[in-house]
């Protein structure tokens, strides 16, 4: 079987990129029979000369200017492989184009005029490739012709451009010297340049090697989507995704992050073929597990032990390609494997400009074609990994609005506060022992899904007694639901530690809310013990369960992150605070109806 | 991994994006070779499922047996098939015969935008294996749009065009928007970065996806001939030593010489050739950039 390698070309404009290709092309007999003519005879309709260009810039706008505007593919072969090559624009004005084509390459040909030596572009495309990725890249200078074809330009070029690249970790494989309209070193030797011994075109790109699969890394399988189509006579409930790195075999026990789920692979599914034992990296898989836990798109299934990191924060390198500067302050969408978060930008470390790779510290937003350092911020936690370790989790591109407006790779998890603690209960919940009943039995069996409700808010304003008309509520309703005051947490379990030991105090109730939890129940949970700060450390605790925050305050206070806001007013006159009773009457029945309407419409109070 | 592993795990992956992201799906098959390798890899993607409908458009010119052959295997598969035609350009007696880009306008063109965002009346296979009036109902309000009567506007349009087919496809993005015109921006196309593509979109705008782009023709028939896929048999010689490469309308599409009557055959002379796979098809040679105009109207 024949193999197929993507290869771009890119460069500053007008260094001649779609005619190297044009050649290539004609040079080694790919064209349909007819298209050289059919060109040719267009250009002598049109009056102008013909150019090796216009065999690619087929569309209309770019025959007019001249100009590459999108990446176009180009199919060619060679006696050793296929070839799709990609044709980038040089123009800055379509770089989100070159990029775009950049990024489906696995090796690159870097273009520099010769006259014209190495350009604001030349350096971009440099930095950009690098980012994106690709480790294979040959330089070629080209319009050697327009130089005399003289040693001392190419050298001059080489020197300077060597040293560049390696600034930005690219090592190249070789300087080729070429003509591409006059078709020097492009698929044969060259008279006009005794002096160079080094590969064509043609043999530099054979030259390069297939990148390796990523098999041997740890297993990374970003989950795509659940079936469970119930159609002509088929019930199972398949896990879907691309196996990205590592291997993937039935009968292994494997973790989903962040939710910290796990379970045993039960089989492989395919269509219309024998099921495998085992699939590697760069396959799409579908697997049954043998529990049939609630996992969803967006998680990354690994091995037990071999998990990707879970957080926050990010440091990571980012391109902007956006009409709008990427600024702290505004929220964006991040997209890493298969998962979507919202997302901010908590630090602008230090800005490139690409052409110069000069960096600026003082510069805070990033605009339009900028590199730059970073630190995100997630809204919730997600799985990832550096990008050095594992590349296809290890980037992420950004929306802006509708749009996909820049790209990066990640360098390293920054740790955020809930750092400790979510490591400590990734161990635990997979250490954890359990019973024969799966939570989707539970669930079942409860006939709803276990979850938390946290009510927080200043002492005294009535959260309490919205607390316990909300138990009573669900229990008239046939939910097993359990009021969790921190008092009696503070009483019983942590009789033994000091109450300024807050970290000690949180924790503690984080876990026993967590067996609540795990043992199938609607936890309703009220604390003047901790403050408002501390339910993101319950919140991690207790994840994947889900949990409804709940703010009694008045508008415009702390608690604009809680999914539901109750004015005082509507528990007011109840001289609420713990332990105090209710008056006759007095019953926060607005309260109560709201909590449970975003309950129902959350599908918490029914099983799926 | 061979090439046709690589081909077929990407498409397979695109096809899972585009389920995931499109509540509003379709795809078209035009009962060719291309679209019917795209059908069989959504049976891939999806187990044995093919969870959307299928869209064709009947020009009235097509050959009869791509009918009957289309009908077989919808049945067969349990495909949900939806009919559309410009049903008001034939009626007043459209063809090629009053050129042959204005035909493909009206009759493939203009009924596909039609037919895709509801506002022609479509047919649709029932239960029955019959086709029947694809039926108005309620539509609830959706951002961009009030409450209505009439038929779903699909809003995701996987289609099998393939980049080495000429220039202008060439160009595409897996995932490519279409404005509420159906128009192409080619200059102002979005990045596509990794396996990231744009699946958020303003209302009103459409999302062509596009799961063959990187195929070649020679590609599709390997796959074909290793996958056993039941492909019409137009393509084979019809016993006068002749087939089509490329199906369109009776009227506008040439057979080539060939006595091929197996895969294997096809291979071998597709291996050899330099012609261009459009090569029959009359209405490219209408204009040099007849494609591209065609395509930023809307026609696949």
């Amino acid at each position: 079987m024949r193999q197929t390698m993507q290869i771009v070309i890119v460069g500053h404009v007008d260094h001649g990129k779609s005619t190297l290709v044009g050649r290539l092309l004609a040079d080694t007999g790919v064209l349909g029979e007819g298209k050289l003519d059919k060109v040719m005879a267009t250009c002598q309709r049109q009056g102008k000369q013909f150019e090796y260009a216009f065999l690619l810039d087929a569309l209309e706008a770019e025959q007019d200017q001249g100009i590459t505007i999108d990446a176009a593919r180009v199919f060619f072969r060679t006696d050793k492989r296929d070839y799709i090559i990609i044709d980038a624009p040089g123009h800055i004005e379509f770089l989100k184009n070159m990029v775009t084509g950049a990024a489906r390459a696995e090796a690159a040909v870097l273009i520099i005029d010769a006259k014209e030596g190495v350009r604001e572009n030349s350096r971009r495309h440099g930095y950009l490739l690098s980012m994106l990725g690709i480790r294979q890249v040959a330089v070629v200078v080209n319009k050697m012709d327009l130089v005399g074809y003289d040693r001392g330009v190419f050298d001059r070029i080489v020197a300077e451009y060597r040293t560049f690249l390696e600034g930005v970790g690219i090592r190249p494989h070789c300087f080729i010297p070429i003509s591409a309209r006059e078709g020097d070193l492009v698929a044969g030797p060259s008279a006009a340049m005794p002096w160079y011994d080094g590969p064509d075109v043609l043999a530099a790109v054979d030259a390069f090697g297939k990148a390796p699969s990523g098999a041997d890394l740890p297993l990374r399988m970003p989950v795509q989507d659940v079936y469970k189509w119930n159609a002509r006579g088929d019930d199972r409930r398949i896990v879907a995704g691309r196996v990205e790195a590592g291997r993937l075999a039935v009968g292994d026990r494997v973790l989903f992050s962040p939710s910290n789920k796990t379970s045993t692979i039960a089989s492989l599914e395919v269509f219309a073929a024998e099921p495998p034992r085992e699939v590697e990296a760069g396959r799409s898989a579908g697997v049954t597990l043998t529990e049939q836990i609630f996992v969803g798109r967006g998680e990354i299934m690994s091995h037990l032990r071999e998990g990707p990191e879970v957080g926050t924060r990010l440091r990571a390198n980012v391109f902007w390609l956006g009409k709008l500067p990427l600024e702290p302050g505004r929220a964006y969408k991040l997209k890493l494997g298969t998962s979507q978060t919202e997302v901010r930008v908590e630090e602008v470390v230090r800005v490139l400009d690409a052409s110069e790779l000069e960096s600026s510290v003082t510069k805070k937003r990033v605009d339009r074609h900028d590199v730059a350092e970073l630190v995100l911020r997630t809204r919730a936690p997600i799985a990832f990994d550096p990008s050095e370790r594992v590349e296809a989790t290890g980037r992420f591109v950004i929306v802006d609005g509708y749009d996909i407006a820049g790209g990066g790779i990640v360098r390293a998890l920054v740790p955020d506060e809930q750092q400790q603690l979510r490591l400590e209960s990734r161990i635990r919940d997979i250490e954890w022992v359990r019973g024969d009943i799966t939570a989707e039995r539970r669930a079942r069996a409860l006939g709803h899904p276990a979850s938390m409700v946290m009510l927080t808010g200043e002492a005294g304003v009535g959260k309490h007694a919205v607390a316990r008309a909300l138990e009573r509520r669900l229990v008239d309703e046939g939910v097993h639901a359990y009021l969790l005051d921190g008092k009696n947490v503070v009483l019983g379990v942590d009789a033994d530690i000091e109450l300024d030991d807050r970290e000690g105090l949180v924790r503690r109730f984080g876990e026993v809310a967590h067996l609540f939890l795990d043992a199938g129940l609607v936890v309703v949970s009220t604390t003047n013990v901790i403050g408002l700060a501390d339910h993101h450390t319950l919140q991690t605790l207790v994840a994947p369960f889900e949990v409804l925050v709940v703010h009694v305050g008045p508008a415009g206070t702390e608690g604009e992150e809680a999914d539901v806001r109750l004015d005082p007013s509507l528990v007011s006159g109840l001289g609420a605070g713990p332990g105090s009773g209710l008056g006759s009457g007095a019953e926060p029945v607005e309260a109560v109806e709201r909590i449970m309407e975003v309950l129902a419409q959350r599908s918490r109070l029914r099983s799926h | 991994m061979s090439q046709l592993d690589e081909l077929e795990e990407q498409s397979v992956y695109i096809f899972r994006e585009a389920y995931k992201h499109f509540k509003q799906l379709c795809m078209l098959w035009s009962i060719g070779k291309d679209s019917t390798v795209l059908l069989w890899l959504a049976r891939k993607a999806f187990f044995g499922h093919v969870p959307f409908p299928l869209v064709h458009i009947d020009t009235s010119y097509k050959v009869p047996s791509m009918i009957a052959y289309r009908d077989r295997l919808a049945r067969e598969w349990g495909l949900q098939m939806i009919v559309g035609q410009n049903r008001q350009a034939l009626a007043e007696g459209m063809s090629h015969e009053r050129g042959r880009l204005t035909c493909c306008r009206a009759l493939k063109t203009e009924a596909l935008r039609h037919t895709l965002d509801g506002s022609w009346p479509r047919l649709r296979m029932g239960a029955d294996g019959r086709y029947h009036e694809d039926p108005e109902v309620a539509l609830p309000a959706a951002p961009g749009r009030e409450a209505s009567f009439g038929r779903e506007a699909f809003t995701g349009v996987i289609v099998g065009a393939r980049a080495d087919e000429e220039g202008s496809r060439s160009k595409e993005r897996y995932f490519s928007p279409r404005d509420h015109n159906s128009d192409w921006d080619i200059a102002d196309q979005p990045p596509e970065l990794w396996n990231q593509f744009k699946t958020d979109f303003a209302p009103g705008t459409h999302v062509r996806i596009h799961p063959l782009l990187d195929w070649t023709e020679v590609n599709i028939w390997e796959y074909i001939e290793r996958e056993r896929v039941p492909i019409i048999d137009l393509y084979f010689d019809d016993g006068t030593g002749h087939r089509y490469r490329s199906l369109g309308c009776e009227t506008c599409t040439g057979k080539i010489e060939s006595t091929a009557t197996t895969t294997e055959e096809i291979l071998v002379e597709l291996r050899a050739t330099k012609v261009p796979e459009r090569a029959g098809r009359a209405q490219d040679q209408e204009d040099t950039y007849a494609m591209e105009k065609l395509r930023r109207e809307g026609y696949m």
